[in-house]
């Protein structure tokens, strides 16, 4: 068990974004949250990584309650997202932007950097060779140089991926990757999915393309209106009936 | 040109009290060396981590008046002055730093003038302590005593000037250090998107804080040579007006880069004087503010930048391999 939520609400004012939502998210699978919009996909997300403290309800990491840390802390903890919308170092290079996901990959501090030149280089050096691996590990290597601002909204998507892997991820919680791309900009972000996976890091994934979802998932949970109303293989959440209804409204009946 | 503009910087600074012989515009020069090391400070927080400070001018204050305090009242040594100009500022900046914990932009502004305003009213009106607005003169000029030969006194401006200098360096080698590393990246994240630097790891606070504290402390040391330079200190050491003029300094300069601050510095302590040498004091004022109204609208990233794109532009056109 990598990730467990127990009961967790979120209220803003007098509405409910979430109510008592629980769900396990198992080591070395991709778990797809789907939803209609406003479900709560992102709130549950933002929970999960600290940047929203739950009304109630905990979330536990292989058996620790990390509800409440600071986003950083989570981080460190390996808990890695990226966000809804795309969310860059805009004015530094794609191997800069790579570099600053690795921080927690290196060691040196104020000390070291004022008085220790020479650890310096030699993390620099290393760190520089983890940047070349992840950029080509998601296909940007021919564009290190280029500003972060000047990709295209494909390649940015991809950076964005890149910069999370660089913060070395147990688990990468995945905001909607492939909102807005091609259909061939999706088949290739879904074989990078899987082989995320297959580098043996947990995949929790929000994402409204049933087709990638259905593709790549081992399990499925559906939020509608803050509840969960579904948690399955994919085959058995396509044929529930209550999924149906949330996504087609009420009059909709499943065909087979 | 990369390395070849700052080693022409450096021998022109080495040699300049030889070519200077001017005393007034030497005491220029020894003015734009304390103001490299006060925009070098700010451009730490402005131009890395991309937050505002707008009371940087009561921690070049608390370090003139720190060590004029202490070699005045309780006659330490000027060095070990120096050095409190360095400490009881980064503890301010320190307190400066946690109390941002969570306030970002204009709020981090508000924050900083408001510090400044009650350092400034602390020395207007701790008489016992401060003076007052009469301020404190006395403030001994800074000796090395070198075992074995009599102490020197660097009472002249030619010897202060090189003492400025070597802050001046000394500064820009702290930065240089403190950029070309994880810290310094990480400092440009919470500049770039804080969000995201927090979901990759980045401690905001930790490295906000550690930005704020050197800042401080090397705009107190500043202060700290301000006060063994001018050999007096008064509540004017918190005028506004230096806050500002560090800020054009460094918007002009260049932000975010390393030698835009120094340039900046030289550039905007030099001008007025230059202009007051050659006009009128209203035609001072008036053609200073469209001079740099004229910088910021032909060089909005800065001096430096612009003299960087500039340099590569020729290098193409000369090379075009």
């Amino acid at each position: 068990m990598t990730l467990e939520a127990r009961d967790l609400t979120v209220r803003f004012g007098g509405v409910a974004a979430l109510t008592g939502v629980s769900f396990a998210v198992a080591a070395g699978t991709v778990t797809s949250l789907i939803g209609p919009n406003g479900a709560g996909k992102t709130t549950a997300f933002n929970v999960i990584t600290g940047f929203q403290r739950p009304t109630e309800g905990t979330v536990h990491h292989d058996g620790l309650p990390i509800t409440g840390w600071r986003p950083h802390r989570i981080a460190a903890r390996g808990l890695v997202r990226t966000f809804q919308k795309t969310s860059l170092f805009p004015g530094l290079s794609v191997r800069e932007n790579v570099l600053t996901g690795l921080h927690l990959r290196g060691r040196v501090g104020v000390t070291a950097a004022l008085l220790a030149r020479g650890r310096v280089r030699d993390e620099e050096r290393r760190l520089g060779v983890e940047a070349d691996r992840v950029m080509d590990f998601v296909g940007l290597g021919a564009r290190r140089a280029e500003a972060a601002a000047a990709l295209s909204y494909g390649e940015q998507r991809l950076l964005e991926l890149a910069v999370g892997l660089a913060a070395r991820p147990r688990l990468l919680l995945l905001d909607e990757p492939a909102s807005g791309m091609s259909a061939s900009e999706k088949v290739a972000v879904a074989a990078l999915i899987s082989r995320i996976r297959d580098e043996r890091i947990t995949v929790f994934l929000v994402e409204h393309d049933m087709r990638l979802v259905m593709g790549i998932s081992d399990r499925v949970l559906v939020l509608n209106y803050g509840r969960l109303i579904a948690d399955g293989d994919p085959a058995s959440v396509q044929r529930d009936p209550e999924v149906i209804r949330a996504y087609l409204g009420a009059g909709a009946h499943a065909h087979p | 040109m990369r390395r070849l503009a700052p080693a022409i910087g450096l021998a022109v600074a080495l040699t300049a009290p030889a070519w200077v012989w001017n005393p007034y515009h030497l005491h220029t020069l020894i003015m734009a060396g304390i103001f490299a090391v006060l925009a070098l400070s700010l451009n730490l927080l402005l131009g890395y981590t991309g937050q505002l400070s707008l009371g940087h001018a009561a921690f070049f204050g608390i370090g003139a008046y720190a060590s004029a305090l202490l070699t005045v009242k309780l006659e330490w040594s000027p060095w070990l002055g120096l050095l409190a100009a360095i400490v009881l500022p980064g503890l301010a900046g320190y307190v400066i730093g946690r109390l941002a914990l969570k306030l970002r932009g204009a709020y981090f502004v508000l924050l900083t003038i408001s510090f400044a305003g009650c350092v400034s009213l602390v020395s207007v009106n701790w008489m016992d302590l401060t003076n007052g607005p009469l301020g404190i003169p006395g403030v001994p000029p800074v000796e090395i005593a070198l075992p074995g030969l009599p102490p020197l006194s660097l009472r002249t401006k030619s010897a202060y000037y090189y003492l400025v200098l070597a802050a001046v360096v000394g500064a820009y080698l702290l930065c240089l250090a403190l950029i070309r590393s994880r810290v310094g990246r990480a400092l440009v994240a919470l500049r770039e998107n804080e969000t995201l630097a927090a979901s990759v790891g980045i401690d905001a606070t930790h490295y906000l804080v550690l930005a704020a504290v050197a800042s401080a402390a090397m705009a107190g040391f500043a202060g700290g040579l301000y006060a063994h330079y001018t050999r007096f200190v008064s509540p004017e050491v918190f005028l506004f007006t230096y806050t500002v003029t560090m800020v054009i300094m460094v918007v002009a300069g260049g932000k975010g880069t390393l030698a835009g601050p120094v340039v900046g510095a030289v550039l905007f302590t030099v001008l007025p004087e230059a202009l007051r040498e050659l006009t009128s004091y209203q035609w001072q004022m008036l053609l200073y503010g469209v001079l740099l109204v004229a910088v910021l609208f032909f060089m909005p990233e800065g001096v430096v930048p612009a003299l960087r794109t500039a340099w590569s532009a020729l290098r193409r056109r000369w090379r075009p391999s």
